[in-house]
């Protein structure tokens, strides 16, 4: 009989490895249990074109609706998975039923975090920004005119004070560590993010010491500062990051430590258990990480796919990713977390600019901003493992694709041992 | 809308109605193309959309802007002179009869 795949989750990454999957030919039989009532779509736009209402929702799927059953898949929609039983191999739904699993694949995602209902988070107006129904509720709020005020100055907040900047209200977005983009960036690309959204009228404070949310007649008002003043607000959108979703990889007794930690194949520490994308970690650069990230979602799902099929392949996929707000397009390869120090290379404009990240002499990660060519050379140099110097890069006369071509090629010369 | 197709390097072809204003990256994927992800959705992120333009068509799909030029620079299959980005196409009855050749990694 076929091995029967079980998918949990039905987004990004559980579309990328039954596109792979189907692809291959392979005989297993899969079965996709999702929470969510659609089918897998593409969350970027959420807080982008599809917050902006320039984007038709149907336009959001990976696939189309009726791809997965076409393609012989069981599907259920709208139905979450309770448990998981190991010994026997089997998970649980909350309709209560068990379904058996040769092997079972966790793509269970991340969830947004909120805040505390004892400062609160509970109060009508205040949104979290994770799935397309988080955006159906709020998007009727963004009215011109009115105050929004964002806690977090992470991606996704400052995308949706882009978007909602765009629509016309007015929007102060708060930031409790030093600096905006913190965790992810460095002060380099914070300061240009920063007076990006500084042009476009959004007021940002950083070091913003909140105290909690206020309310009249039942509904958000504005949010109380730790010395006092008041920041009026008609909604109030937080954006203070997201959490893997473990539970129910901790629940089966997996140990899971800000996420399910994966080996370099995506399997869990049960053999017959695999995960992908936002709800697992993994090491790299000898560090675990965990990424939130369309291309790790959509690589891990690919490979799994191919090491099921019997494929002999290790994940070291190059890390890339990318934010639009407003007209700039920031796009980042590579990873900088561990990095040691950066250099900026001015842009052709006063509108561009990219921070090149080196771990000690090695070349890590770019963040291009309204710089294309620094992100796809800087992304072509990274994977091929060359470290430019800082001087070469930061120079803006080196030719980035003259840069790129030459130490690749170095790289293509055949070795005369081989 | 455009009656686009598809073929692929082992002679197979997928031909399908685009409406208008689609871009022809998501005509791709909501086809089943393989080899066409679409990773980035559209935003000149990925170079996953790469295919090759029929030469007599290559004018009509319109200009490649900077932006798109470099990131051709970037694809897994290494660009050709009627290399295009397919995301960046957009459906219209121009485009009527119109043949992509999808690389093969
Ligand atoms: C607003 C927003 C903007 C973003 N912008 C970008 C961007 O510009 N670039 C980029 O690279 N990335 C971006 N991301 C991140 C990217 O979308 C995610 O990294 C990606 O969706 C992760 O895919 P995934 O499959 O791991 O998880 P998800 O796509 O989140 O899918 C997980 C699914 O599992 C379901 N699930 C969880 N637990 C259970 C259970 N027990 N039973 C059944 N189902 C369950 C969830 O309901 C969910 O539908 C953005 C994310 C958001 C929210
Ligand atoms: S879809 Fe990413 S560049 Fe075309």
């Amino acid at each position: 009989m076929a091995e029967t795949i079980v998918i949990v989750g039905a987004g990004q990454a559980a579309a990328s490895f039954i596109s792979r999957h189907t692809r291959l030919g392979s005989e297993a039989e899969l079965h996709l249990i999702g929470e969510e009532p659609v089918p897998p779509y593409q969350r970027p736009p959420l807080s982008k074109n599809y917050l902006l209402g320039e984007l038709e929702r149907d336009r959001l799927f990976i696939r189309p609706p009726q791809w997965y059953a076409e393609q012989g898949i069981t599907i259920d929609f709208g139905t979450r998975v309770e448990s998981i039983e190991r010994d026997t191999k089997q998970i649980r739904t909350q309709n209560g039923d068990i379904i058996a699993y040769d092997k079972l694949l966790l793509c269970t995602g991340s969830t947004a975090r909120k805040l505390p209902a004892s400062l609160g988070g509970d109060l009508p107006g205040v949104f979290t920004l994770r799935s397309l129904a988080d955006v159906d509720t709020m998007a009727p709020e963004f009215r011109a005119g009115r105050k929004l005020l964002i806690l977090g100055g992470g991606y996704i907040g400052l995308e949706a004070a882009a978007s909602a900047r765009k629509l016309g209200l007015n929007v102060t977005l708060l930031e409790m560590a030093e600096r905006i983009l913190q965790r992810v960036a460095a002060p380099e690309t914070s300061d240009f993010i920063r007076k990006l959204h500084q042009s476009n009228g959004v007021e940002i404070r950083e070091s913003a010491g909140m105290k909690q949310l206020c309310q009249s007649d039942g509904r958000v008002s504005g949010a109380e500062m730790e010395d006092g003043e008041e920041i009026p607000a008609d909604l109030v959108l937080v954006g203070i990051g997201a959490s893997a979703n473990t539970e129910l990889a901790e629940q089966a007794g997996l140990d899971c430590d800000n996420g399910i930690p994966v080996n370099n194949i995506c399997q869990t520490c049960d053999p017959d258990i695999y995960a992908a994308g936002d709800c697992t970690s993994f090491i790299r650069n000898g560090r675990r990480v965990r990424l939130e990230s369309v291309q790790n979602a959509v690589d891990q799902g690919n490979l799994v796919a191919q090491v099921l099929s019997g494929t002999d392949l290790q994940y070291d996929a190059l890390p890339w990713f990318w934010s639009d707000q407003y007209d700039c397009k920031l796009q980042i390869a590579g990873l900088s977390t561990g990095y040691t120090s950066t250099v900026v290379r001015p842009g052709a404009t006063h509108i561009s600019q990219s921070t090149w990240y080196y771990a000690d002499d090695r070349l890590i990660a770019v963040d291009a901003m309204n710089d294309t060519s620094a992100y796809a050379f800087g992304r072509k140099i990274i994977a091929a493992d060359k470290h430019p110097s800082p001087e070469e890069v930061a120079d803006p006369n080196t030719d980035l694709k003259a840069l790129a071509n030459e130490l690749i090629s170095e790289l293509e010369n055949p070795d005369p041992k081989l | 809308m455009a009656n686009i197709t598809w073929k692929m390097e082992d002679g197979s072809e997928i031909s399908a109605d685009v409406n208008d204003g689609l871009n022809l990256m998501e005509a791709a994927t909501s086809n089943n193309v393989p080899n066409i992800e679409g990773e980035c959705g559209g935003c000149l992120s990925c170079a996953t959309c790469h295919v090759f333009v029929d030469q007599d068509w290559f004018a009509k799909t319109g200009e490649i802007d900077d932006i798109e030029d470099t990131m051709l620079d970037m694809t897994d299959v290494e660009r050709r002179d009627n290399s295009r980005l397919s995301c960046q196409i957009t459906a219209s009855p121009e485009l009527e009869g119109l043949v992509l050749y999808v690389p093969e990694p």
